[in-house]
C-alpha cells in the first residue's frame, strides 16, 4: 500500500482544550533559553537544593527496595505528620479521611475544582495569581471571574471587590496568600472581613497556601482556621516552596471529608498515588526539616529587604512583599507595557523577569522578579535594570 | 544578644567582606546601626577576627602540610590542662588547639612546609614537654570541606530560566 492510500487523520481535539491558551511564560522561556549569560529573576522556585537529610531519606527508601504503590491517599504516616503540621496553623484535619497526598499542589487545585465545579458555575479568582487557576477552571467547564487587586491596597483583596462580582451562579472563590506573583499576604483582620462576605453568600473557598511558611513580618493565618471557614474550605499546600522540593512534585489537599472523599476518587483513578520515594522524603522533611527551613526563610527575608530597597533606589515603585519570594514592582514610570519592558530588558540587558500580565490582566504595569537567587546575581541584575531604565 | 546581632554574625561568618551598606539593607537597619553593632561585638570579643579561607593547594609556590596530633598529657594541680595548652599554642606552627573528651586530651593542628618539618616539631618541641605522655600524628591528605565551605563545590543552578 502506498502512502497516498492512507486515509488522512483529522485531529480529534476537545473544543475546551483548544480554547485554552498556552501559558504566557512559555514565550519568555523560549526567548531566554537561546541566550547565554542571562540573569534570571524569572524562576518560580527556591534556589536551594532539597536539604541533604531529606534527599538521603529518599535514597535510603530506594536502597531498601520500597518502590511499590502506597495507599491512594498517601502513606498514613505522612498524613499523620501533615495533620500534626497543619495543627500549628490552628487547623484540625483527620489523617484518615481528610487529607490526600497529591502530585504537587497543582494536582490539588485540579482535584478541588473537578470535585466541586459544574459546567456554568462561576469561580472568583483573585488576580494577579498563579497561571494555572483560570485554565483549570475552564477545563472543568466553570467560568473564571477575575477579582482584581492593586498596588494601592498592597495587592490584598477587598471585600467590596468580591461582593460586586457575586452572582447566583457563583460557587467558589480561589484565594492564594502569600501570593505568587505579588508577594502579598493577608493578615487576620483582613481575612475576617472577606470571610464575612464569603459566608454571607455561602461560597466555597479553595485556599492555595503553598507559601504559608514564607512570611517575613507576621505569621501566616490559614483560611480554615478562621471562624466558620473550616467547613467551607479546601486547603491546598505542599512541600515545594518551604522545603525546596519543587522537583519531587509532592503536595496535599486537606478538607472536610465530604470534599476529601470525592477528591480522593479522582486522584485514585487519575493518579493512583503520589510518588513513593517522594513521600518518604516528605516524612523526613516534616520530622527533621524545620531548622533548615527556618535558615532558608531568614536568607529569603534578607534578600527581600536588600532587593526591594534597591528597586526603590533605582526608581521603581514597589510595595513591601510580606511573603513568598517575589517582588512585583511597578514599571509604569518607564512608559512601557509589562510585555514590552520584559522583552526589551531581556534582549538588551539579558535579564529575565516575568511580565505581570502573565498572571492576569490586573498585572499590567508590573513585572515579577524572583529574589530567590544569589546576592551577586541580584546585584548584577539591579545594575542592568538601572541602566535599562535610564535608557528608556 | 539581639536577633539582629545574631543575623549580622551569621552574615559575616559566611562572608567577612560583606559591606556595611549591604548588611544594613538586608537587616533593614541603618548603616550606623551596623557599624555600632560590629564595634560592640568586636569589643566583647564575640567577633574575634576576620580571615579568608584559601585553598592553598592551588597556589603552586606554597607547599604546605597539615597534621592533626592527638596528645595525651598529665594535667597539673590548680591549672588543669590550661598551662600545658598555653605552652603548646604559643608555637606559631600550631594553627588550632582543642581540649577533647575521649582517649586523648589535646588535639593539635599543625601546619608546616613538609612532613619532615612537622616530624621535627613533634619530636623536638611537643614530645619533650614535661606533661606530654604520648603523641599520635595524622597527616591530612586532602581538604574536602573546611569551616562549612566545600572546596570543590560544583554548585550549578539547574533551574529552568523562567517558570511560573
Amino acid at each position: 500500500m502506498t502512502m497516498s492510500n492512507h486515509l488522512k487523520h483529522q485531529p480529534r481535539l476537545s473544543q475546551t482544550v483548544k480554547q485554552i491558551k498556552p501559558s504566557g511564560i512559555r514565550r519568555f522561556f523560549d526567548l531566554a533559553s537561546t541566550m547565554e549569560d542571562v540573569i534570571s529573576l524569572g524562576v518560580g522556585e527556591p534556589d536551594f537544593s532539597t536539604p541533604w537529610n531529606v534527599r538521603e531519606a529518599s535514597i535510603a527508601s530506594l536502597e531498601q527496595g520500597i518502590t511499590s504503590y502506597t495507599a491512594n491517599a498517601g502513606l498514613l504516616e505522612l498524613r499523620q505528620l501533615i495533620s500534626g503540621y497543619l495543627s500549628k496553623f490552628d487547623t484540625n484535619y483527620s489523617p484518615e479521611n481528610e487529607i490526600v497526598v497529591t502530585v504537587g499542589a497543582s494536582e490539588g487545585i485540579d482535584l478541588a475544582l473537578r470535585a466541586t465545579i459544574n459546567p456554568g458555575d462561576e469561580v472568583l479568582i483573585v488576580e494577579p495569581c498563579f497561571v494555572s487557576y483560570a485554565p483549570l477552571v475552564s477545563l472543568v467547564g466553570g467560568i473564571p471571574v477575575a477579582v482584581p487587586t492593586s498596588i494601592e491596597n498592597g495587592f490584598k483583596v477587598i471585600a467590596t471587590e468580591i461582593e460586586q462580582r457575586v452572582t447566583n451562579k457563583t460557587k467558589c472563590i480561589l484565594l492564594s496568600y502569600p501570593n505568587n506573583p505579588t508577594g502579598a499576604i493577608m493578615e487576620k483582620d483582613e481575612l475576617e472581613e472577606i470571610a464575612q462576605i464569603i459566608q454571607k453568600h455561602d461560597l466555597l473557598v479553595i485556599s492555595d497556601e503553598i507559601y504559608a511558611e514564607l512570611t517575613y513580618d507576621v505569621n501566616h493565618v490559614s483560611v480554615p482556621a478562621l471562624k466558620g471557614m473550616w467547613e467551607r474550605t479546601i486547603l491546598i499546600s505542599g512541600f515545594s516552596k518551604s522545603f525546596a522540593m519543587t522537583g519531587w512534585r509532592l503536595g496535599y489537599v486537606a478538607a472536610p471529608e465530604v470534599y476529601a472523599k470525592e477528591m480522593l476518587k479522582i486522584h485514585q483513578y487519575a493518579m493512583m498515588c503520589a510518588s513513593t520515594m517522594a513521600q518518604y522524603a516528605a516524612i523526613e522533611a516534616l520530622t527533621n526539616g524545620r531548622e533548615e527551613m527556618e535558615n532558608m526563610k531568614v536568607s529569603y527575608k534578607q534578600r527581600r529587604n536588600f532587593f526591594v530597597k534597591s528597586l526603590k533606589g533605582i526608581g521603581l515603585d514597589c510595595h513591601i512583599p510580606g511573603g513568598a519570594f517575589y517582588a512585583f514592582p511597578s514599571i509604569t514610570s518607564t512608559g512601557l507595557t509589562s510585555e514590552e519592558f520584559a522583552e526589551k530588558l531581556l534582549i538588551e540587558e539579558h535579564v529575565a523577569v516575568v511580565p505581570g500580565t502573565v498572571f492576569g490582566a490586573g498585572g499590567e504595569g508590573h513585572i515579577r522578579c524572583s529574589y530567590a537567587t544569589s546576592l551577586q546575581q541580584l546585584e548584577e541584575a539591579l545594575k542592568r535594570i538601572d541602566r535599562f531604565i535610564k535608557n528608556c | 544578644m539581639t536577633e539582629k546581632e545574631r543575623e549580622l554574625l551569621e552574615l559575616l561568618e559566611k562572608s567577612g567582606r560583606m559591606s556595611e551598606d549591604k548588611i544594613a539593607m538586608m537587616l533593614d537597619v541603618t548603616v550606623e546601626d551596623v557599624t555600632s553593632m560590629i564595634q560592640k561585638l568586636e569589643k566583647e570579643r564575640v567577633i574575634i577576627g576576620y580571615s579568608t579561607i584559601i585553598d592553598w593547594s592551588k597556589v603552586n609556590t606554597s607547599e604546605s602540610v597539615t597534621a592533626m596530633i592527638d596528645v595525651k598529657v598529665t594535667p597539673k594541680r590548680g591549672v588543669g590542662f590550661d598551662e600545658v595548652a598555653e605552652r603548646i599554642y604559643r608555637f606559631k606552627e600550631v594553627k588550632a588547639l582543642y581540649l577533647m573528651s575521649g582517649t586523648y586530651d589535646l588535639s593539635v593542628v599543625i601546619e608546616g612546609k613538609s612532613m619532615s618539618e612537622i616530624a621535627r616539631f613533634v619530636s623536638d618541641k611537643l614530645s619533650t614537654l614535661d606533661s606530654v605522655i604520648s603523641t599520635t600524628t595524622h597527616f591530612q591528605l586532602k581538604k574536602y570541606k573546611h569551616d562549612g565551605i566545600v572546596f570543590e563545590d560544583r554548585d550549578e543552578d539547574h533551574r529552568i530560566v523562567v517558570s511560573p
